[in-house]
């Protein structure tokens, strides 16, 4: 996973609460056995008029040329709820998101993030509402996301705090392995398995 | 100070605690299928490493097969090419397969609770979001992601933040037509679908510990449409004997030793949950949904909501985007709204208990012309004794496509698909934009409620027919 620092990018707003994961990417891109090649099935339903792909909706803010390149996406309540697909992450992180503010984000669709490298930030639904005009306007506005000080920073300066669970953010920072960071309490696990054995034989 | 049931296991999993950061908890079942593993297993080859505990790793083949028959023809290549590749992975791991063509393939969170692979006080995790359901069993059953997956099969462990804990306790009486599902959508419709995001849900009271196992996994199923990470039903005797004699359940010589544990595994009386929240089950009446969210829910005798009777703008927008999804109208009575489709399965709804009470609402008479009805079964075990119970000419007789078991229409990544612009009324979990195919509309119902609309050929009021 590639370490995350700080990030300035072009912010791309969609406004609307309970973005699920079948909107993300449908099911029917969920059949890959590859990890790569997502990006281009974001917001299938909403992204394009057909199913090859090749029309885009000129009215998803997505095809909007003034949004061309963003990396900041800007959202509503519980974004990524449902499925627990991590091919959303996937598609989100292919297409070139590289963070995702929003007042609140489904838990798994949180933790598959972190693994991916995105950065999932939760403001205030007051800090949202602010930050949506700057967004809005399609004049590619940038704000920068401040992993280390915990800060976005919107176009015009202002700084807004946010709180991030502190393995969390040392995962994003470092970029870690999460399976080798587990592996050093591999003693410990084999200890564990020794004694569920005698006290509970039948796991 | 006592413990909650969810503490409980939670300590009973400590492998390495720091509640400031990630803890480790161990898991003792971990439940697989072809969607969300390919990749896992990928990673594993690539890094070298293998699967630390094939034993308590299940694997089942459920979202791409094909219900028409078994017969792998019916499946797209892709799918097919999926499938293979969860049975070469099984095959190169040591990992017990349940394939398309076992006996007793079915929805992964149907088998595992009929095989007696999901028991009381587990850590259980698949990559699926509905893995919640095991909690029916008073186990800790939450869904997770691909790279947790490889996590799980690498360690069998996962690193975890510690929940916050919520008892949900739903006392009295159900009305005559109201089921475990229509409780778990009116909670739903209650505290919203990020009303429990960051909690672990215990369901307590006397409307609870009435249902049966399979009414408690409909609650647990759909916890996850209430944004919590899991829940949970402390086990009871009801537990137990469900459990008793099935393929993986302790044998004799341990069973006694595991009830006895399973017996402590109760909230304690002075136990402190994070919040509390107070249901009155006698309020319930049949619910269906009329939007794209499962909070989007109304009970079956009242009208399409107006976006402007919505508090908060959010939920306006919402409600107004939902309506132009859906193709309503405010104020329209639930009951004229006209069925294309009725789907009864899922892991939400696909037990042997789901068939027997659609079937008693269907049999001797017809399904509407111009309604097409699935009753695809969760497993072939459930396949099987309905067929024993006679259920499946019951179905059949009715003008029901009576299928083999797999997850079908609920997500639609086989060709079970409604068709655009199609309205199903659907025993399953989620009424998302194209959740059952591009551009259809889903209206979430017990199936009852779904045997009904089948039956009249639009949603009807359950409780004029019985």
């Amino acid at each position: 996973m590639e370490p995350f620092s700080i990030h300035s990018g072009i912010v791309v707003p969609i406004d609307r609460a309970n973005i699920d994961t079948d909107a993300i990417v449908p099911k029917q891109f969920l059949k890959k056995v590859e990890r790569t090649g997502f990006g281009k099935h974001l917001f299938h339903d909403w992204r394009y008029l057909n199913d090859d792909e090749n029309k885009a909706n000129p009215d998803f803010i997505l095809n909007n040329p003034a949004y061309q390149g963003a990396t900041i996406l800007l959202a509503r309540d519980n974004f990524g709820c449902g499925s627990s697909r991590e091919h959303a992450p996937w598609a989100l992180a292919d297409f070139g998101f590289k963070v995702i503010i929003a007042p609140s984000f489904a838990d798994i669709f949180y933790n598959n993030c972190s693994r991916n490298g995105l950065l999932l930030v939760r403001l205030s639904t007051k800090d949202v509402d602010e930050l949506f005009p700057f967004a809005s306007k399609g004049d590619g506005a940038k704000i920068t996301a401040d992993l280390p000080r915990q800060k976005i920073i919107a176009p015009h300066g202002k700084e807004y705090p946010f709180t991030i669970d502190s393995f969390v953010k040392e995962c994003l920072v470092k970029g870690l392995d999460a399976i080798g960071w587990t592996e050093q309490f591999t003693k410990k696990i084999d200890s564990f398995e020794k004694k569920l054995k005698q006290e509970k034989p039948w796991i | 100070m006592g413990k909650t049931l969810y503490e409980k296991i939670w300590n009973d999993h400590l492998i390495h605690a720091d509640e400031s950061q990630a803890s480790i908890i161990y898991v003792d079942r971990h439940l697989m299928h072809e969607v969300t593993s390919p990749q896992a297993f990928e990673a594993l080859r690539v890094k070298g490493r293998k699967v630390r505990c094939t034993s308590k790793t299940f694997a089942v083949m459920d979202h791409n097969v094909p219900t028409r028959a078994k017969d792998l023809s019916f499946a797209d290549a892709i799918s097919r090419k999926q499938m293979e590749t969860l049975a070469t992975n099984c095959h190169d791991f040591g990992i017990k397969l349940f394939d398309f063509m076992h006996p007793d393939q079915g929805v992964i969170h149907i088998i595992g609770p009929e095989l007696g692979i999901t028991l009381p006080g587990m850590v259980i995790v698949c990559g699926d979001s509905h893995t919640a359901t095991h909690g029916a069993f008073g186990s800790l059953a939450f869904g997770i992601g691909t790279s947790e997956v490889e996590h799980v099969l690498a360690t069998q462990t996962l690193q975890q933040k510690k929940s916050k804990t919520m008892l949900l306790k739903i006392d009295g009486n159900l009305s005559k037509g109201v089921t475990a599902k229509d409780i778990i959508l009116y909670v739903i419709g209650k505290i919203g679908t990020d009303g429990a995001t960051g909690y672990v849900i215990e369901y307590a009271g006397s409307a609870i510990t009435a249902l049966s196992m399979e009414g408690r996994m409909t609650i647990c199923n759909m916890s996850i449409e209430a944004g919590a990470r899991a829940g949970m039903i402390a086990p009871d005797e009801k537990t137990f004997h469900y459990l008793k004699g099935r393929d993986f359940s302790p044998k004799v010589q341990d069973w006694d030793k595991a009830v006895a544990y399973w017996k402590t595994l109760q909230s304690d009386s002075d136990a402190k949950f994070d919040k509390v929240l107070s249901m009155d089950a006698s309020k319930i009446r049949p619910q269906v949904t009329w939007g794209t969210s499962p909070e989007q829910v109304v009970a079956v005798d009242e009208s399409v909501p107006d976006p402007k009777d919505f508090v908060e703008p959010v939920k306006q927008e919402a409600a107004r985007k939902a309506l132009t999804y859906m193709g309503l109208t405010p104020g329209t009575p639930m009951t004229s709204i006209k069925a294309d489709i009725v789907f009864i399965g899922s892991c939400t709804n696909g037990r042997i208990e789901d068939f027997r009470a659609a079937a008693e609402i269907i049999k001797g008479k017809k399904v509407a012309k111009h309604v097409q009805s699935l009753a695809v079964c969760g497993s072939g075990r459930v396949k099987r004794q309905a067929e024993k119970e006679g259920l499946d000419k019951i179905f059949k007789e009715a003008g029901f496509e009576w299928r083999e078991a797999g997850c079908s229409m609920c997500l639609a990544m086989n060709e079970d698909r409604a068709a655009a612009g199609a309205r199903c009324i659907s025993t399953s979990n989620r009424n998302f934009e194209g959740r059952q195919g591009k551009d259809s509309r889903s209206h979430l119902v017990s199936p009852q409620m779904a045997a009904i609309a089948a039956i009249e050929g639009h949603i009807a009021d359950i409780r004029e027919y019985i």
